[in-house]
C-alpha cells in the first residue's frame, strides 16, 4: 500500500475512479453529490456523461458495460435521485451487468430524520444490488470505493450502490490505493472442479443427440470464453443454441449455430432441446423463458451445467453435473480434456442427430408472409442487418415484439455487440444503452432497434445523444401497438385489445428534429434500403419511424404453459401448435 | 389454447418440507441482519427461528442460526442464496451434519396463589427451571432446553397462571472435538 495522500471524500471518489481506470461517468448532479461535481470540476480524466433522467444514466452505464466488458459508472443524487435508479439496478442485477453506482445522501446526522430529499437509499437497494454500502465514515472511503469494483466485476458480475452522506464528502482523510484490489472474504470460485469436468466430458463423448445451450455468462466471462466455446464446438461438431443474453458468443452465421432458444426461439433450437441426449448448458440459468413448462423440458437428457453462481445450479432444473466455476476456465479445462480423450470420439455417432436438425432447419421457421405493399418488421430488420454487417455495429433495444424480432433475424458474430434487457425487461432500456455503447466505441455504429411505445419511455435521452454528439440511430419499428401486449391479447383474451393501442403517438421525425437529431419516416418496402442508407450516410443521431405491419405476430412462439416441442410456428409454415404435433417423435408425444 | 394460462410455468409438484438448521458466519456490519431477513421474505422461504450475536468482537465476526423448512431443493437453494451474500464467510447445514446440539432459552412468567403457585413450582422443579423472580403473586423462571421441551414447559404452565413468555430462539453446535 502506497504512503497515501490526505484529501476530502469527493477528492477520494474521484480518485479512486481514475486509480480504477474509469474514463466515463453517467450522472445528473443535485444537492447531495456537489462536492463530487466540485472535485470532477477540477479534473479531465474522467468524463461526466450529463442524462436527462437517473434511470438513463444506468442504463447507459450498463450499455457501456456491457460494450466493452468494463464496470460501469454512475454518479446521482440523494432521494429521487437514488429512487430513480432501482429499475437500472434491477436490470443490471437480472442480467449481470457491473456497475459501481455512487448515491449521494444527507449528512450523517439527518439520516434517518426525513431530511429534505433523504431515502434509505442502502434500504431501498438492497435486494437490486449484488452489494450496497452505507459510508459513514471517511476512513472506510478509500476501501470501499475500491471494494465495490472488485465486488461489482468478480464471480457473477451485478450493481453496486455506495451511499455517501455529504458532510463524508467534505470530510479530510488519507487516500490510499490498495496494492492488490480485493474483499476480505469475498472470493468467487473460478476453477471448476477436475473431476467433474472430466466426468462431463465423459458424457459428452459418449453424446448422441447432444447440445450446447450457451448464456450471458460467456459474454461476462469475457472474449476468451467466447473463443474456447468456439473451438470447443468446432472440437465436437456439436450444435449451439444460446439464450437471448448470450448471442454473439458463438457466431450467429455459422452452420452450427441453431439460433436463439426459449419461447420465441428457432423451432430446431427448441426441438433439439427437447430431444437432445447430453445438454451441455454454459454460463446460462434455466430462466422460465427458456424452460417453458419444466416437467415437460428435456425430458431425455442428461444435463450439465457450469455457472459462477452456486445459486443457478439446480435451481428450477436438476443438473446431472453441476460445475461451479467461471466459463473461460472450465471451457479451457473441457477442451483439454475432450482433446486427451482415448480413442477420440467417433463423429459418426453424431450423424444421425445432425441430419434430424438439418431437417427441422429446413421447416425455415422465421419464415414470414411477404408484402410489396406494407413493411413487416421482420423485413425491416433483415434489411438493417443486409445494411449493416459488414460494419463494426452494435445493436441494443427496448422490450417487446420488435427486441424478439432483432434477436431473431440480426445475427451477431462477435460477442459485446448486443445489449438487451433480458431478466427484467425493460422498456426503454435501448435508448440510453445505445448511448452508453456509442461512448465506449466512438467511431463505431451504434443502433436501437426500439418499438414505439419503448422508445418513449427515455425519450429525453435523446437530448443527451445530441448534447455529446453522439450518432446513435434509433429504428423504431412502429406499428402503433404495445406489440407483445397486444399478441398476448390476441392469443389469450379473445382480441380484447386492453389499453395497448398507442395512442397520440408524436410526430417522429418532427420530434427528431425538436431535440436537433434527424428524423427519417418510411412507410414503403420499396423505400426501405434507400432510407436506411440515409440513416446510416447521416452523421449524427437518427430517428428513424419505419412504419410496419400494424398485425404481425411474434413467431415461433411456446405457449404458456407448454413444453419445447409444443411451439406455435406462423400461418406462413401452414401449421399451428395442434398440427405440430404431427411432426414430433414418438417419445414427444407422450409427454405432449 | 386454456383462457387461464398465465405466461409463467405451474409450480411443481409438492415435495417433503424437512427442517433444517443452518449457521451462517457473517461480518458483523450495518444491514447484514436486513440482508438475510429480506433475502427470505424476498425469495418466500420460510424463517422458523433465528437467532444472533457476534461471536468474535475483534474480527467483527457474528454467528447468525437459521431454523427454516423447506423442500430439499429449496433448502439447497437457501445455502447458496446465502453463501453469495458478500458479507456472509460461511453456511453450514447442522441438520446435514448430523445429531446437533440445539438449545434455546426462554422466560416464563406465572401468576397465581393456592395449589397452582404450588404445583408452578413443583413443576419448574421437575424440568430444573431456575427461578429467576419472585413474588407473593407470581413467578419468572427460566428454562433452557430444547425446543420441545420448551414446548411440554410452556404448555404445562399455560394451565396454571402463564401470563408472559420470552424464548431466545435456537442456538445450535455440532457434537464432537471438530469445529464447523
Amino acid at each position: 500500500m502506497s504512503a497515501g495522500e490526505v484529501m476530502t471524500g469527493a477528492e477520494m471518489v474521484i480518485r479512486a475512479l481514475q486509480d480504477q481506470g474509469v474514463d466515463t461517468l453517467f450522472g445528473y448532479p443535485g444537492g447531495a453529490v456537489l462536492p463530487i461535481y466540485d472535485a470532477l470540476f477540477h479534473q479531465e480524466s474522467v468524463r461526466h456523461i450529463l442524462v436527462r433522467h437517473e434511470q438513463g444514466a444506468v442504463h447507459a452505464a450498463e450499455g457501456y458495460a456491457r460494450s466493452s466488458g468494463k464496470v460501469g459508472c454512475v454518479l446521482v443524487t440523494s432521494g429521487p435521485g437514488a429512487t430513480n435508479i432501482v429499475t437500472g439496478l434491477t436490470d443490471a442485477l437480472l442480467d449481470s451487468i457491473p456497475l459501481v453506482c455512487i448515491t449521494g445522501q444527507v449528512p450523517t446526522h439527518l439520516i434517518g430524520s426525513d431530511a429534505f430529499q433523504e431515502c434509505d437509499t442502502v434500504g431501498i437497494t438492497r435486494s437490486c444490488t449484488k452489494h450496497n454500502y452505507l459510508v459513514k465514515s471517511i476512513d472506510d472511503l478509500p476501501r470501499i470505493l475500491h471494494e465495490a469494483f472488485y465486488v461489482a466485476s468478480h464471480g457473477r458480475p451485478g450493481p453496486v450502490v455506495i451511499d455517501l452522506p455529504k458532510d463524508v464528502q467534505f470530510a479530510s482523510g488519507l487516500y490510499r490505493r490498495p496494492v492488490e484490489n480485493a474483499h476480505k472474504t469475498y472470493r468467487p470460485t473460478i476453477h471448476g472442479d477436475p473431476d467433474k469436468i472430466r466426468a462431463a466430458v465423459a458424457l459428452m463423448a459418449g453424446a448422441r443427440r447432444p447440445v450446447f445451450y450457451t448464456g450471458g455468462g460467456v459474454i461476462n466471462s469475457g472474449p476468451e470464453a467466447a473463443r474456447l466455446l468456439r473451438e470447443l464446438a468446432r472440437a465436437t461438431g456439436f450444435p449451439v443454441t444460446s439464450t437471448l443474453m448470450g448471442l454473439g458468443a458463438y457466431p450467429g452465421s455459422d452452420p452450427q449455430f441453431l439460433g436463439m432458444l426459449g419461447m420465441h426461439g428457432t423451432y430446431e433450437a427448441n426441438l433439439a432441446m427437447h430431444e437432445c441426449d447430453v445438454m451441455v448448458c454454459i454460463g446460462a440459468r434455466f430462466d422460465d423463458r427458456i424452460t417453458g413448462r419444466l416437467d415437460a423440458f428435456s425430458p431425455f437428457s442428461k444435463k450439465i451445467h457450469v455457472d459462477i453462481d452456486a445459486s443457478s445450479i439446480n435451481k428450477t432444473v436438476k443438473a446431472d453435473i453441476g460445475i461451479l466455476g467461471d466459463c473461460a476456465s472450465v471451457l479451457a479445462e473441457m477442451l483439454r480434456e475432450w482433446r486427451a480423450l482415448t480413442p477420440e470420439p467417433d463423429t459418426a455417432r453424431l450423424t444421425e442427430w445432425l441430419s434430424k436438425i438439418t431437417g427441422w432447419k429446413a421447416r425455415e421457421c422465421l419464415g414470414y408472409w411477404p408484402s410489396g405493399t406494407t413493411i413487416k418488421p421482420q423485413y425491416a430488420v433483415q434489411r438493417l442487418y443486409e445494411a449493416t454487417k459488414a460494419r463494426e455495429t452494435y445493436v441494443t433495444t427496448e422490450v417487446g415484439q420488435h427486441q424478439m424480432w432483432a434477436a431473431q433475424y440480426y445475427k451477431f458474430e462477435e460477442p459485446n455487440r448486443w445489449m438487451t434487457s433480458g431478466g427484467l425487461g425493460t422498456m426503454g432500456y435501448g435508448l440510453p444503452a445505445a448511448i452508453g455503447a456509442q461512448l465506449a466505441h466512438p467511431g463505431a455504429l451504434v443502433i436501437d432497434i426500439a418499438g414505439e411505445a419503448s422508445i418513449l419511455m427515455n425519450m429525453q435521452e435523446m437530448s443527451t445523444a445530441v448534447q455529446y454528439r453522439l450518432p446513435v440511430k434509433i429504428f423504431i419499428l412502429n406499428n402503433e401497438y404495445m406489440g407483445m401486449v397486444r399478441q398476448w391479447q390476441e392469443l389469450l383474451h379473445g382480441s380484447r385489445y386492453s389499453q395497448s393501442y398507442s395512442e397520440s403517438l408524436p410526430d417522429f421525425v418532427k420530434l427528431a428534429e425538436a431535440y436537433g437529431a434527424k428524423g427519417i419516416r418510411c412507410e414503403k418496402p420499396g423505400d426501405l434500403d434507400a432510407a436506411i442508407q440515409e440513416m446510416l450516410d447521416y452523421d449524427g443521431p437518427v430517428i428513424f419511424d419505419c412504419i410496419v405491419d400494424k398485425t404481425e405476430n411474434c413467431f415461433p412462439m411456446i405457449p404458456s404453459g407448454k413444453a419445447h416441442n409444443e411451439m406455435l410456428l406462423s400461418d406462413y409454415l401452414g401449421e399451428t401448435g395442434a398440427e405440430l404435433g404431427s411432426v414430433i417423435g414418438e417419445e414427444g408425444k407422450v409427454l405432449v | 389454447m386454456n383462457a387461464m394460462n398465465t405466461h409463467y410455468p405451474d409450480p411443481v409438484r409438492v415435495e417433503p418440507v424437512n427442517r433444517h438448521t443452518l449457521a451462517v458466519i457473517v461480518d458483523n456490519e450495518p444491514g447484514v441482519l436486513a440482508r438475510i431477513a429480506g433475502l427470505f421474505s424476498g425469495r418466500g422461504y420460510n424463517i422458523e427461528s433465528l437467532t444472533v450475536s457476534e461471536t468474535e468482537h475483534a474480527r467483527h465476526l457474528s454467528r447468525i442460526t437459521i431454523v427454516t423448512a423447506g423442500t430439499n431443493a429449496v433448502i439447497d437453494q437457501i445455502k447458496a442464496q446465502l453463501d453469495r451474500l458478500v458479507p456472509v464467510h460461511r453456511v453450514v447445514d447442522l441438520t446435514l451434519q448430523g445429531d446437533s446440539l440445539e438449545r434455546e432459552l426462554c422466560l416464563v412468567k406465572v401468576a397465581g396463589r393456592g395449589e397452582h403457585r404450588v404445583e408452578a413450582m413443583r413443576l419448574a422443579a421437575a424440568f430444573g427451571a431456575r427461578t429467576l423472580d419472585a413474588t407473593l403473586t407470581s413467578f419468572v423462571f427460566e428454562l433452557t432446553g430444547s425446543t420441545e421441551e420448551i414446548d411440554r414447559f410452556v404448555k404445562l404452565m399455560s394451565a396454571i397462571g402463564l401470563v408472559e413468555i420470552s424464548r431466545t430462539g435456537i442456538a445450535a453446535m455440532g457434537r464432537g472435538p471438530e469445529p464447523m
